[in-house]
C-alpha cells in the first residue's frame, strides 16, 4: 500500500549543483544534535532553525560563504549515525557525501561524546579522504572536565581536526582555512585505513580492480567492494541512479564477486557475519582512538544530567512535570498576550484613519475604499493583533524547552503510549514540531525510520494544533471560559481548557495511530532507539531573536499574505448581492442545517472551508461574516470580540465545538501539499484530509447531542 | 561461576553496568544496535526507567540511548 516512500525522498540534489562550477561544494555532516546547524548558520549567516534534539535537519539546507575570495556552497545534510542508512534522512546524507562529489566534507562531532561520533567519522573516511573533522562543543566538554587531544586525534585520523565552540563563534576561522586547504587541494590527507580480517581483505582485493575500472576510480573502490560483499541492494540501486552503472551487470565484477562469495562461504561467513565484523571493527577502532585522545578529569561529569533525568523522567513526577510545564507555557502565553494585543490594535486603528483619509484624498470610489479598508486592511489588522502576541510569547518559551534538551525526554516519557498505539516513539518529537507548523511536522516525520510508522505520524500530525490554530483556541477559551462574559476574569480556567484540548489532541493522535495500525497500516512497532542528548545551557538572547524572526515573523508573514486576499474575497462575497442576498449568506445558509448539528453555524463552517489556505484566518472570516455590512469592525479587545460572538448566538457549546473542530479538521493547504510530497501518494493525502475531518464531525456531533439532551445549550 | 551467567539487557537492574556477550536481534534492528556501538564486550549501564517502566535509558559509549524492551531483551549481557 504505497509503503515504499523512503526511497522517494529528496534525491534531486545533483541537478542543483551543476550550475555552480566555480564554487566549492562542501558537505556538512555529523551525528544528529552536535551543533551542525549552528555551524551552518555561523558560516553562512543564514538562520536555519536549530534545536537540542536529534533529527532537526530533515532536508538538505544550502548556503554560501566566502573565504579567500572563493565561494563555498555549504550543504547541511541530515544528521546521521551511520553511513549504512536506516532511514530516509540518513539515506539523503549518505547519498550526498557519496554521490554529490563534494570538494570537502566537514564532519561535525560532539566533544562531549567523541567516541560515539568517531564511528561516523571512520565510516566517512572509508568513502572519501577529503574530510575535515570539526570537534564542536569544546566549551561544553571543558565545562564537564573532558579534555581532547586534538593533535593526537589528527594524527590518528590522518585528516585535519579543528576544535570549535560554534555557539561562541570559536574555531570557525580555523575551520574555514582547513576546508579551503582540502577543497583547493593544498592540504593532502592520509586518512586512517581500517583493516578487516584476512578473509574480508582477500575478498576486497578481488573486487577492487574491476570496480576501479568500471567506475574510473570516481568512488572509493575499497568501500564499494564492502557494499557488494554486504549485498547492500539499496546502495547498489542508488549507485545505479547516480552513476548510471549497474555493477551487477558488469561481467568482470560479477566474476570477482562470485569468487569472493566462495571465499566467504568456505570460511562460514554470510552477509550478517560480515557486516557484524565490519561494524565491530570500526567501533573498536573508534574506542581505541577515543582512549588515546580523550581524558576525563571529572568522571562524574554527567551526574547533574543524570540527577535531572531522575526527576523529570521519574515514575512519580515525570508525567506531572510534563503537564505542568505545558500548562505553565500556556498560562504565561495567555496572561501575557492580552496587553500587547490591545496596544497593537490601537496602533492599527490609528493607521486605519490615515489610510482611509489617504484613499479619500485620492478620491477613490467608495467601493474601492471600503474594499481596501474594511476588507483588506482590517483582516490584516485582526490577524496580526490576535496572532502576534501569543506567538511572540509561546515560541520563545517553546524554543527554550527545545534548547534545554527537554523534548527528547517528553518522547521518552510518552513512548509507552505510542508503543501501545503500535507507533513510533519519535512521533512525540514530530508532534512537537507540529506545534510550530504542521507542514514542518509532516516533513519532520522523516526522522522515523519505519515507513509504516512514518505514514501514521504524517497522517496524525494534524491533531496537534499549529500556531495558526493556537491563537484561535486561546482567544475562544479566554472569552468563554475566562469569565470574560461575567466580568469575573480568571486566567486559570482558560489554561485548563487549552491544556485539555491539547491533551485531547494527543489522545486523538494515539487513538488514530492505533486505529490505523489495526486497519489500513497493519503492523507491529518496529525497532526504536532514542538518544537523550545532554542538557545544554540555553542562550536567552539567541532564543528570543531566533524564535521571533525565524518562526513568529515567518508564520505571521505567511498568515498575512494569505489573509489579505482572503479578506478581499470575503468582502466581495459579502457585498455582491445577486437577488438581494449576498453570496456569503447563500453559502452559509446552505451549510446551516449541517452546521447546526455540529453545534456551529453556517458561517463558522464556511470559514473553516475558506480557511483552507491557512488556519489563521478562520476566526477573522467568521467575524467578517457576522458584520452586517460585510466588513469587520476594528479589533479593540477580547471583551469586545466576545460581545460580538455572543450577539451572534455563540454560547459555550459553540465555543467547544469550534475549538474541537479547529483541533480536528482537514490540514491546511501547505500541510496537504507537504503530505503529498512526503508520501508521494494522493490516496494518503486524501486520507489525511478525510480522517481528521470525520473525527471532528463525530466529536462535534456527539458533544452537541449531549449538550442538547441535557438542555445545556 | 554462577555470576557469569547471561541475562537479557532488559533485566539489568538500574544503576548496574553490564557487558554485552550476544546480540540476538536480526535485520535492521541488529544494524541499529551495531550503529549504537553495541558489539561484543561493550559496557552498558542501565540508567533510568521511563515513567511507565519501558523504555529504559542506557549509557552506551558516552551517549544516553533509550531502548524499548523488545530490543533490549535481545541483547544478552553479563553483569
Amino acid at each position: 500500500m504505497g509503503l515504499s516512500l523512503t526511497r522517494r525522498i529528496n534525491n534531486n540534489f545533483m541537478s542543483a549543483d551543476s550550475d555552480v562550477t566555480n564554487k566549492f561544494v562542501v558537505a556538512l555532516a555529523g551525528n544528529p544534535n552536535v551543533g551542525k546547524s549552528t555551524i551552518f548558520n555561523a558560516l553562512t549567516g543564514l538562520k536555519q532553525h536549530t534545536g537540542n534534539w536529534p533529527g532537526k535537519t530533515v532536508a538538505t539546507a544550502r548556503g554560501v560563504y566566502f573565504y579567500e575570495n572563493r565561494a563555498f556552497n555549504l550543504v547541511d545534510v541530515p544528521g546521521t549515525y551511520s553511513m549504512m542508512p536506516n532511514s530516509a534522512e540518513e539515506e539523503v546524507a549518505r547519498n550526498f557525501i557519496c554521490f554529490g562529489s563534494p570538494d570537502a566534507t566537514i564532519i561535525v562531532s560532539d566533544a562531549t561524546c567523541l567516541e560515539r561520533n568517531l564511528n561516523l567519522v571512520l565510516q566517512v573516511l572509508e568513502i572519501t579522504p577529503d574530510v575535515v573533522v570539526c570537534v564542536n562543543l569544546m566549551d561544553e566538554a571543558c565545562r564537564k572536565g573532558i579534555e581532547i587531544d586534538l593533535k593526537e586525534l589528527e594524527k590518528c585520523l590522518g585528516v585535519p581536526v579543528i576544535g570549535s565552540s560554534a555557539r561562541e563563534g570559536k574555531g570557525l576561522d580555523e575551520l574555514k582555512t582547513a576546508v579551503y586547504g582540502i577543497a583547493s587541494g593544498s592540504i593532502k590527507t592520509r586518512p586512517i585505513n581500517i583493516k578487516y580480517n584476512e578473509i574480508a581483505e582477500d575478498c576486497i582485493n578481488l573486487l577492487k580492480p574491476p570496480i576501479e575500472r568500471v567506475l574510473n576510480g570516481s568512488l572509493s573502490s575499497r568501500w564499494i567492494s564492502l557494499k557488494l560483499l554486504e549485498e547492500d541492494e539499496n546502495f547498489l540501486e542508488d549507485l545505479k541512479t547516480y552513476t548510471g552503472k549497474d555493477l551487477k551487470d558488469e561481467p568482470e565484477i560479477c566474476a570477482a564477486l562470485e569468487k569472493a562469495k566462495n571465499i566467504l562461504e568456505e570460511n562460514l561467513m554470510d552477509e550478517d557475519n560480515l557486516r557484524d565484523m565490519i561494524v565491530s571493527n570500526i567501533v573498536s577502532v573508534a574506542a581505541e582512538i577515543a582512549n588515546k585522545t580523550v581524558t576525563v578529569k571529572n568522571s562524574k561529569y554527567n551526574e547533574p544530567d543524570r540527577k535531572t533525568d531522575r526527576i523529570v523522567c521519574s515514575r512519580v513526577f515525570g508525567i506531572p512535570i510534563m503537564l505542568g510545564l505545558l500548562a505553565l507555557v500556556f498560562w504565561i502565553t495567555i496572561v501575557g498576550a492580552n496587553y500587547p494585543s490591545e496596544i497593537i490594535a490601537s496602533l492599527f486603528s490609528l493607521l486605519e484613519v490615515k489610510i482611509s483619509a489617504f484613499l479619500i484624498f485620492l478620491s477613490a470610489p467608495p467601493w474601492l475604499h471600503d474594499m481596501i479598508v474594511f476588507g483588506l486592511y482590517r483582516t490584516i489588522a485582526w490577524v496580526v493583533s490576535v496572532m502576534l502576541p501569543p506567538m511572540a510569547i509561546f515560541f520563545p518559551l517553546f524554543t527554550l524547552l527545545e534548547d534545554l534538551g527537554y523534548l527528547p525526554r517528553v518522547a521518552f516519557n510518552l513512548d509507552n503510549f505510542f508503543k501501545k498505539a503500535c507507533s513510533h516513539g519519535k512521533q512525540a518529537l514530530t508532534m512537537c514540531m507540529g506545534f510550530g507548523c504542521n507542514a514542518a511536522g509532516v516533513t519532520g516525520c522523516r526522522i522515523i525510520d519505519s515507513p509504516r510508522e512514518r505514514l501514521i505520524a504524517i497522517i496524525t500530525n494534524n491533531f496537534v494544533p499549529c500556531n495558526g490554530r493556537f491563537p484561535t483556541l486561546i482567544a475562544i477559551s479566554v472569552i468563554f471560559f475566562g469569565g470574560m462574559a461575567t466580568g469575573d476574569k480568571s486566567s486559570v480556567m482558560p489554561v485548563i481548557v487549552v491544556t485539555g484540548f491539547i491533551l485531547s489532541g494527543v489522545f486523538m493522535t494515539l487513538f488514530t495511530s492505533k486505529l490505523l495500525s489495526k486497519t489500513l497500516l497493519k503492523g507491529m512497532p518496529s525497532s526504536f532507539t532514542l538518544e537523550l542528548p545532554p542538557y545544554r545551557k540555553p542562550q536567552p538572547g539567541k532564543i528570543l531573536v531566533r524564535s521571533l524572526f525565524d518562526r513568529t515573523l515567518f508564520v505571521l508573514g505567511r498568515a498575512v499574505t494569505v489573509a489579505a486576499p482572503a479578506g478581499l474575497i470575503i468582502w466581495i462575497m459579502a457585498n455582491v448581492e445577486p437577488g438581494g442576498i449576498s453570496i456569503l449568506k447563500r453559502c452559509a445558509d446552505l451549510l446551516e442545517p449541517f452546521a447546526y448539528h455540529l453545534g456551529m453555524d453556517g458561517y463558522i463552517l464556511l470559514a473553516f472551508f475558506l480557511g483552507l489556505p491557512a488556519n489563521e484566518i478562520v476566526l477573522p472570516i467568521v467575524l467578517m461574516s457576522y458584520m452586517s455590512a460585510g466588513s469587520m469592525m476594528e479589533y479593540e479587545s477580547l471583551t469586545q470580540l466576545g460581545a460580538l460572538l455572543t450577539s451572534n448566538g455563540w454560547n459555550s457549546l459553540t465555543a467547544i465545538c469550534v475549538m474541537l473542530f479547529s483541533l480536528m479538521h482537514f490540514p491546511c493547504g501547505t500541510t496537504l501539499w507537504s503530505i503529498k510530497k512526503e508520501t508521494g501518494s494522493l490516496r494518503w493525502t486524501a486520507l489525511s484530509f478525510v480522517l481528521p475531518t470525520a473525527m471532528g464531525i463525530m466529536a462535534c456531533f456527539t458533544v452537541t447531542c449531549i449538550f442538547r439532551l441535557f438542555g445545556w445549550a | 561461576m554462577q555470576s557469569k551467567s547471561l541475562l537479557p539487557l532488559s533485566e539489568v537492574p538500574i544503576g548496574t553496568t553490564a557487558r554485552v556477550k550476544k546480540i540476538h536481534s536480526r535485520g535492521t534492528t541488529r544494524r541499529r544496535m551495531l550503529d549504537l556501538g553495541i558489539i561484543l564486550n561493550t559496557e552498558i549501564e542501565a540508567l533510568q526507567k521511563s515513567p511507565s517502566g519501558d523504555p529504559v535509558a542506557y549509557y552506551i559509549r558516552g551517549a544516553v540511548i533509550a531502548l524499548r524492551k523488545e530490543e533490549s531483551s535481545k541483547i544478552l549481557v553479563e553483569v
